[in-house]
């Protein structure tokens, strides 16, 4: 297997603080890797630097042999990157359709877009309901099958989720993984950030523990689902 | 009643006018949060190159018969063109490289700006007002109880056509959407493969446009242009701006016309002197009563 996604000796700062510390990640096509780790310990940052949001202190980031360092984001995305970023950011102002259309902003075919739409339509039918709404008036659930479904409709070949199942009642959450698992089955790359641990270690092949901006631990979803460190921190006592 | 449907027409002439450039305020102040005082300036350079085109069209020869239409049409274009790229050539140079600074930086640089626009613009066309060429024919038209003129028809017909074309522009065009969806969450917009900065002088650019279109109407309406023009038109326009919601096209319009009425009948019934403080009190009681204006978004938005 080949990696997708290249993460190496990466360095992001905020002003003076250190947010990240020479962080290491390796995602091979087809994969589903998640991002664990208490708040505040650098996993939105990860993100938000492999997208280009954030500025790259040091480090590399290589996605299918390109290097994104110094890439915008806008030019990252159409590389095939997509980001469903932590508070789902849709744009609350505009319609569902508006919404889904600005995700496939980089198309140049009006027909392949309008296909697309329609692609995401039938994997989140209550937005098919919704289309003319204003996305700002949709429940949160549907607020996040909304950001996700954006997403899809570049086609990305790595789909970045930060925090998907936030605030969420755990029937939606269940769907949403699905609809995740099948996203995955259709050959797309994921790295998962979750809340939710058991959840996303129950999908991923494998991941990574994010602690004070450093990689804490690697392995395998189920070793690290195993694992009595890993279980006391994140997956709680139920 | 005859002297009330005059300046009702002298109101809907001004407010277009201001209307215009009231949207230059408000698509810049919802893209990037910036109220650009050199705007108004922008304005004021629009309707020096509209009087240049037609002095020089004139003095050709070349204003009889299609060449008068032709004229009219050129230094209409021309307006649009040299404000559109002043103003993107401003957010290049000025306002891009500001983009993280403080949002107290890039609004000092905007009043910078605008003052160097005003003295270069009377280095280059004197501290006169300069006579526009009167070249639109002006025939006067009874409309019942109505007495317009042609050119007060073409100047608000203008402005209107020039509003409708730049709403659908902002609803439907792919750049339209664009520029709502930097106005909205520039991050968001970025991550789905917008080029912000590209966006951004795009919007800088239609607003400059605006602004030409309303320095050529400007002129022909107020017959002659001066540098300081902006100042005056600008700051009415502003207040359009905020009285209608700032960042809210319909509301630029709205505010845009209902400051143009104001001025107009506040002439009338109290006296020329005092209509800046009609126009300004109305800024002020905006903005402690209703900041929002009166189609800004008032409801916060469900997270
Ligand atoms: N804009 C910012 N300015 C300064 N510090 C920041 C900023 N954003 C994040 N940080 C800091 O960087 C560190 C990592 O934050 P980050 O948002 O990446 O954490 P996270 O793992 O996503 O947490 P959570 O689970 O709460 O979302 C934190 O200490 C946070 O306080
Ligand atoms: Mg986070």
């Amino acid at each position: 297997m080949s990696a997708l996604l290249e993460v190496r000796a990466l360095d992001v700062r905020y002003g003076g603080i250190v947010a990240l510390r020479g962080i290491d990640l390796r995602v091979d096509e087809g994969e589903i890797v998640a991002l664990l780790g208490a708040n505040g310990a650098g996993k939105t940052t990860t993100l938000r630097a492999i997208s280009g949001l954030l500025p790259i202190r040091s480090g590399e980031v290589v996605f299918d042999g390109s290097n994104l360092r110094k890439r915008s984001p806008d030019a990252i995305a159409r590389l095939g990157i997509g980001h469903v970023p932590e508070g789902r950011r849709i744009f609350t102002r505009m319609t569902v359709r508006e919404n889904l259309e600005l995700g496939g902003f980089a198309i140049a075919s009006q027909r392949e877009a309008a296909t697309r739409i329609d692609d995401a339509l039938a994997i989140f039918p209550r937005l098919r309901e919704r289309i003319e709404q204003r996305a700002g008036t949709l429940s949160g659930g549907e607020q996040q099958m909304l950001a996700i479904g954006r997403a899809l409709i570049a086609r990305p070949r790595l789909l970045l989720l930060d925090e998907p199942s936030l605030g969420l009642a755990p029937l939606v959450v269940k769907q949403i993984f699905e609809v995740l698992r099948d996203i995955h089955a259709r050959g797309t790359t994921i790295v998962l950030v979750e809340q939710n641990a058991r959840a996303a270690l129950a999908l991923a092949d494998r991941g990574y523990v994010l602690r004070n901006g450093e990689i804490a631990r690697d392995d395998t979803a189920a070793a690290l689902a195993e694992d009595p460190a890993v279980v006391a921190a994140y997956l709680g006592g139920e | 009643m005859h002297e009330f449907l005059a300046q009702l027409a002298n109101g809907v002439e001004l407010g277009a006018i201001y209307a215009l450039i009231a949207l230059g305020y408000t698509l810049v102040y919802g893209i990037l949060e910036l109220i650009n005082f050199a705007h108004g300036d922008v304005y004021t350079f629009g309707s020096f190159v509209a009087l240049g085109i037609l002095v020089g069209l004139r003095a050709a020869g070349a204003l009889h018969g299609a060449g008068l239409i032709l004229g009219i049409a050129a230094a209409l274009i021309a307006a649009i063109l040299a404000s559109a790229l002043l103003n993107a050539g401003i957010e290049r140079l000025a306002y891009r490289r500001l983009r993280k600074a403080p949002r107290l930086a890039p609004l000092i640089t905007a009043i910078g700006v605008s003052f160097m626009l005003e003295n270069l613009i009377e280095l280059w066309q004197g501290s006169a007002p300069v006579p526009f060429p009167n070249v639109i024919p002006n025939p006067q038209l009874q409309i019942g109880a109505l007495e317009v003129g042609v050119q007060q028809i073409v100047v608000v017909a203008l402005a209107i056509v020039t509003m409708i074309a730049l709403h659908f522009f902002v609803q439907r065009s792919k750049l339209g959407k664009a520029m709502r969806a930097v106005a909205q969450d520039r991050d968001a917009a970025s991550l789905v493969g917008i080029n912000v900065d590209r966006t951004i002088a795009m919007t800088f650019l239609i607003a400059g446009a605006l602004a030409g279109v309303a320095g050529f109407v400007g002129g022909v309406s107020f017959g002659s242009a001066w540098f300081l023009n902006g100042f005056g038109a600008g700051l009415r326009a502003f207040t359009a701006a905020v009285l209608g919601g700032i960042g809210n096209i319909a509301g630029a319009m709205l505010g845009g016309f209902l400051i143009g009425m104001l001025e107009s009948f506040s002439t009338w019934l109290i006296g020329g002197q005092w209509s800046n403080v009609a126009v300004f009190s109305v800024l002020i009681l905006v903005l402690v009563f209703r900041p929002s204006g009166l189609l800004g978004e008032t409801l916060p938005e469900k997270v």
